[in-house]
């Protein structure tokens, strides 16, 4: 039976199988944005690491700063979703395990993003009370 | 002659599986490429620990200083050390394939040598962030 299969028809569901372009994209569209803002982020941290949470929470009021934090954590989860990926269909040969894999790295990395991103954003948004 | 030619021969194999990778000789490149796997997977948890910081933070102070004598103390600090190494790695590695994609680069010698120039960025990098860290009394 599967010498009748064509080679496309073999390859389908086993990898990227023509839908492999987004994927190469997203990775290195995100990579590009990780660059400038984990150095910004690097920075930031260098000028947090000894403040307090009064400091931390006035430093993240500001709407650069929040903006910025926010992007930096949906192209992070993002981007790890993806590299993760690779990893696990590289290593992962096991359809089962693979898929549980899969799934499991796709819910982790939109929970992350998401429980990141609306910290980020509370702490934005309600902060003014802090700081005054 | 006919049953030979009609026999399915083995496929052909990736040489990092023939002999369990042993044909492969060591070489920074592969050094090179499996670093960048390995700090990205140590970023996987970097970034939930960045996630943590951020919760800590949105839930109050007393949140946000449980989080900070856990990542300020001794084995928390090691965890950041390895995670700055991790991230100056993984992103001047990160770099150097974006050259690549750019097709630039590819020469062996070049890509040997911008091996070494990344793992010693890294160091570096590394430790000129701490030293900033340890002057600021943030330590």
């Amino acid at each position: 039976m599967a010498l009748i299969r064509t080679p496309l028809g073999r390859a389908r569901g086993m990898g990227a199988s023509k839908h492999g372009v987004g994927h190469f994209v997203a990775q290195r569209v995100t990579a590009i944005a990780l660059v400038l803002l984990v150095v910004w982020a690097l920075a930031a941290s260098l000028q947090m690491a000894h403040g307090d949470f009064d400091s931390a929470a006035r430093w993240l009021a500001s709407p650069v700063n929040a903006a910025l934090a926010a992007l930096l954590a949906f192209a992070a989860f993002w981007h790890m979703q993806l590299g993760m990926r690779t990893i696990i269909e590289d290593y992962i040969a096991r359809t089962a395990t693979k898929t549980v894999l899969l799934v499991g790295n796709v819910f982790i990395c939109w929970l992350g993003g998401a429980l990141t991103i609306l910290a980020i954003l509370k702490v934005a948004l309600t902060s003014v009370a802090i700081s005054t | 002659m006919a049953d030979a030619s009609r026999a399915i021969r083995p496929r052909p194999k990736s040489p990092s599986v023939q002999l369990g990778g042993a044909i492969w000789r060591w070489h920074v490149t592969m050094a090179a490429s499996i670093l960048h796997r390995l700090a990205g997977m140590g970023l996987y948890v970097g970034a939930l620990i960045f996630m943590l910081w951020a919760l800590s933070l949105a839930s109050g102070a007393g949140a946000y200083g449980r989080f900070t004598q856990i990542i300020g103390s001794p084995p928390g600090k090691v965890v950041l050390f390895a995670l700055t190494l991790g991230v100056f790695y993984h992103v001047s590695n990160g770099v150097r394939h974006l050259f690549w994609d750019a097709g630039v680069g590819f020469q062996p010698k070049t890509a040997s040598t911008t091996a070494w120039l990344v793992i010693a960025i890294a160091i570096v990098a590394t430790l000129a962030f701490w030293s900033v860290l340890f002057m600021e009394g943030a330590l």
